[in-house]
């Protein structure tokens, strides 16, 4: 099990493109993985699941996996939340 | 993790008059139960629940007239616990000025309203049990089958949105779809709703958002339904030991709410609408006292003891 918090830089937030670059990057590791903002927890491989978030510019969520490639999973996705610019 | 609802909520929600002009309104409500503070009025503190909204009638403010003018004084200022969230007077009846001196001091916000108690108290209670029930977000899609809610769940990618999709087409209703917020309005009943930003809509793989309710019509969508069944969709494993008979029940726990659940193994070619189709049906016949495995199990125990009786002659 893995987790990590993270703080969104793209300037329109985790927006329908950001969000569907975002389920792709997770659907990729076995893992099951789920992001959590203000106590509401989703699968990070669903799209509308991640855009039911509304995730804005500067909010921070937390990026949660658990299996195999955990670690990886939470890394590799975070780093993209941060350096995600459209 | 539950909705925090203020003392605001409840001023805006039932058109209270705000008596008292400390500004304490931000005070939560945590609790849905109210009190009617009879025997503290009568001085007896010891069980007073000082975490529930305080209701004053014309029962409670007519026994206090009838108190001498010093007893009513400290019984209203040990009344004012700084904890309770809001005093509410009802029938708009004139507030004690004791009251009004005791809850200064704890900085307790006074309410007023022209509603009867009884009356005001179960509606508050309603909208506080409404507003203030246990929740969460299930990853799957809630879909109306013959008026049974049936949650399908699995991981990303088996075929929720797909299948929910056929059901659609069948005449059956969407609710929500990957992001399922469910909430436990009172014991034993689970009710889930699609959370507003997706309310109606489908993602399928190729296609991309679909709007159900623009595509289908009206007819193909609730907002909120009772979950009765949930369906765990897996892919097919051939060492896997899947229910043959269907004598076996398993549950999954929702908000330490059990439902019933049947797992359902995935592979090409098998057409899961129609099996979803089904097993809502046989769901609703067994809660209609009719269950086609037990029965088929007591007619299978009479044939095999009858050929027990033929044997011995």
């Amino acid at each position: 099990m893995a987790e990590k918090q993270v703080t969104v830089t793209n300037p329109s937030g985790l927006h329908a493109r950001p969000a569907a670059v975002f389920i792709q990057t997770a659907s990729r590791f076995e893992s099951s993985i789920k992001i959590e903002k203000n106590g509401k927890e989703v699968d990070a491989k669903s799209l509308l699941g991640v855009m039911s978030l509304a995730v804005k510019p500067n909010e921070t969520i937390t990026i949660r996996a658990e299996g195999e490639d955990a670690e990886t999973a939470v890394e590799q996705l975070c780093q993209l939340v941060e350096s995600y610019t459209e | 993790m539950s909705k925090k609802v203020t003392v605001k909520d409840l001023v805006k929600e039932f058109s209270l008059e705000v008596m008292t002009d400390w500004n304490q309104l931000h005070r939560p409500i945590e609790v849905s139960d109210l009190h009617r503070p009879g025997l503290e009025m009568a001085g007896f503190f010891t069980y007073h629940p000082v975490e529930r909204i305080q209701l004053l009638g014309r029962t409670e403010l007519t026994f206090l007239q009838g108190l001498d003018e010093q007893t009513r004084a400290n019984r209203l200022m040990e009344f004012c616990h700084p904890d309770i969230p809001c005093i509410i007077i009802t029938r708009k009846l004139e507030i004690p000025r004791e009251l009004i001196n005791g809850a200064k001091k704890s900085r307790v916000p006074v309410l007023r309203t022209s509603q009867a108690t009884t009356r005001f108290g179960s509606r508050v209670t309603n909208y506080l049990e409404y507003n203030l029930a246990p929740s969460t977000t299930l990853h799957g899609v809630l879909i109306d089958v013959y008026g049974v809610g049936v949650l399908l769940m699995g991981s990303s990618g088996i075929g929720k949105s797909e299948t929910a999709l056929e059901l659609v087409k069948r005449g059956h209703r969407l609710i929500a779809d990957d992001a399922v917020e469910i909430y436990q309005y009172d014991e034993n009943s689970l009710v889930g709703t699609a959370p507003k930003l997706i309310r109606y809509l489908l993602e399928i793989r190729g296609v991309g958002i679909i709007n159900v309710m623009t595509l289908f019509g009206a007819g193909a969508v609730r907002d909120r339904k009772r979950i009765s069944l949930v369906i765990q969709l897996e892919a097919w494993q051939e060492q896997q030991h899947y229910d043959r008979l269907g004598l076996d029940e398993e549950n999954y726990t929702i908000i330490e709410t059990e439902i019933p659940k049947l797992t359902i193994p995935v592979r090409p070619g098998r057409n899961l609408a129609v099996i979803i189709e089904v097993a809502a049906m046989n769901f609703r016949l067994k809660r209609l006292g009719f269950h086609a495995a037990q029965q088929f199990v007591q007619q299978l125990g009479k044939a095999i003891e009858d050929s027990d009786d033929f044997s011995d002659e």
